[in-house]
């Protein structure tokens, strides 16, 4: 195994850690405002850790970018989607 | 390894399908169901169809997930009453019949298709030059099946008008959906004012790309009609009313563009849809580049949905 194959493997695995700690946390924090964010938790670093892993697999220049960007659009899309969640959750009281 | 995650993923739709079908919960079953398409699309990219994972992503999951949503949220204020009424034991040993055996059949029929399955794969491989085409899919949706892809344009058309037709008479032709009222300064308009040039881009990169590449007008028209809707949505942007003669015109270009260059086949090629030689290749462009805009917004107007508001 190559210094290149144990980054991957090692990045893609913490990845996958902080995706499964997002889920439990989706499943386990008592409100809606505590399950956001763990959950942003899975998207921020979990897929920035699994892009990092993949990098150095890519063919291209291109083709890093794009995984680049597709990170940074999840990024903005779930920042945006967690603070309107937030805001109708505060709006509406605690509930379950 | 990877027999262990399919098996994993087809696990998972099953309990997913099922779920999707037995929760009592309108708003729950929806999410069930968009949670099914995402895990569809990875299925179609296990089985190398990344063309039709696209279109399961975006139209599949996205567009008909968001339509749902919507349905499931108008639903809301009479989902306790309709849930209150039982319906009488015979029809549900009826619906249970209707049901069980229609599933039933098409087990059946899927059981006993023929192995390997019949295939016109070589075919369309050794034709495809004739296309110009270097995605297959598009060779196979605009050359050798185009009469289905021009009903699939003309259907989505129908679709349309259906939803139209259910507005009332005092609203009729006015501007489809409520006028949405967001914070200008919120972070929903701030979306709404980054994501579409993205969108844009990445929508025409995903119809250019098809013609070699997974990809096509339809998945390109389904981001950019999502573009737009969210500009919709953050209230930087307001419906047309449908009545706008540039609307209906843009509605059917497309589709009537697609039947000039098919009769015109009829002399040019010897038959309806058919291009004649060396020819193909920029006639099947004109279709797309046609289409798209037609779709991107019949798709749009699909979401936006019954016009509630007079167009004044």
């Amino acid at each position: 195994m190559s210094l290149v194959d144990l980054f991957t493997v090692a990045t893609v695995s913490a990845g996958a850690f902080f995706f499964l700690a997002g889920s439990v946390g989706l499943l386990r924090f008592p409100d809606a405002l505590t399950r956001l964010h763990a959950l942003t938790k899975a998207d921020n670093l979990g897929l920035g850790l699994v892009v990092l892993g993949l990098l150095p697999r890519v063919d291209g220049v291109l083709g890093g970018l794009k995984l680049v960007a597709i990170w940074l659009l999840a990024l903005l899309a779930s920042a945006a989607v967690s603070q309107l969640i937030a805001r109708v959750a505060r709006r509406t009281g605690p509930r379950a | 390894m990877i027999d262990t995650l399919n098996a994993g993923l087809a696990l998972l739709i099953l309990a997913l399908a099922v779920w999707t079908i037995v929760a009592r919960d309108t708003f729950a079953a929806v999410v069930g169901f968009v949670a099914y398409g995402m895990l569809l699309t990875l299925v179609w990219v296990q089985l190398h169809g990344v063309d039709v994972a696209l279109i399961e992503g975006a139209i599949g999951g996205g567009l008909t997930g968001a339509m749902l949503v919507r349905a499931a949220a108008r639903l809301r204020r009479t989902e306790a009453a309709a849930r209150a009424e039982h319906p009488a034991v015979l029809t549900r040993i009826a619906a249970v019949l209707v049901a069980g055996s229609a599933s039933a059949a098409l087990a059946v029929a899927v059981l006993t298709l023929p192995d390997p399955a019949p295939t016109l794969a070589p075919e369309t491989a050794a034709n495809l030059a004739a296309t110009g085409m270097g995605n297959p899919l598009t060779g196979v949706l605009l050359a050798f099946r185009a009469m289905d892809t021009l009903l699939e344009a003309i259907v989505v058309l129908f679709a349309l008008i259906g939803v139209w037709s259910l507005a009332p008479d005092r609203v009729w032709g006015g501007r489809p959906g409520p006028r949405h009222h967001a914070d200008p300064d919120g972070i929903l308009a701030y979306l709404a004012r980054v994501l579409p040039p993205i969108g844009l881009v990445v929508g025409v990169y995903i119809f250019w790309i098809g013609a070699d590449l997974p990809g096509g007008k339809f998945q390109g028209a389904s981001i950019i009609a999502a573009m737009w809707l969210l500009a919709v949505m953050a209230g930087l942007s307001d419906a047309p009313p449908v009545s706008r003669t540039w609307l209906r015109l843009a509605l059917i270009g497309g589709p009537v563009v697609f039947i000039a260059i098919g009769t015109a086949g009829i002399s040019a090629a010897g038959a309806f849809l058919a291009y004649p030689d060396g020819l193909a290749k920029p006639l099947i462009k004109a279709i797309e580049w046609a289409l798209m805009p037609s779709l991107a917004l019949t798709l749009a107007l699909l979401l936006a949905g019954v016009p509630e508001r007079p167009a004044r």
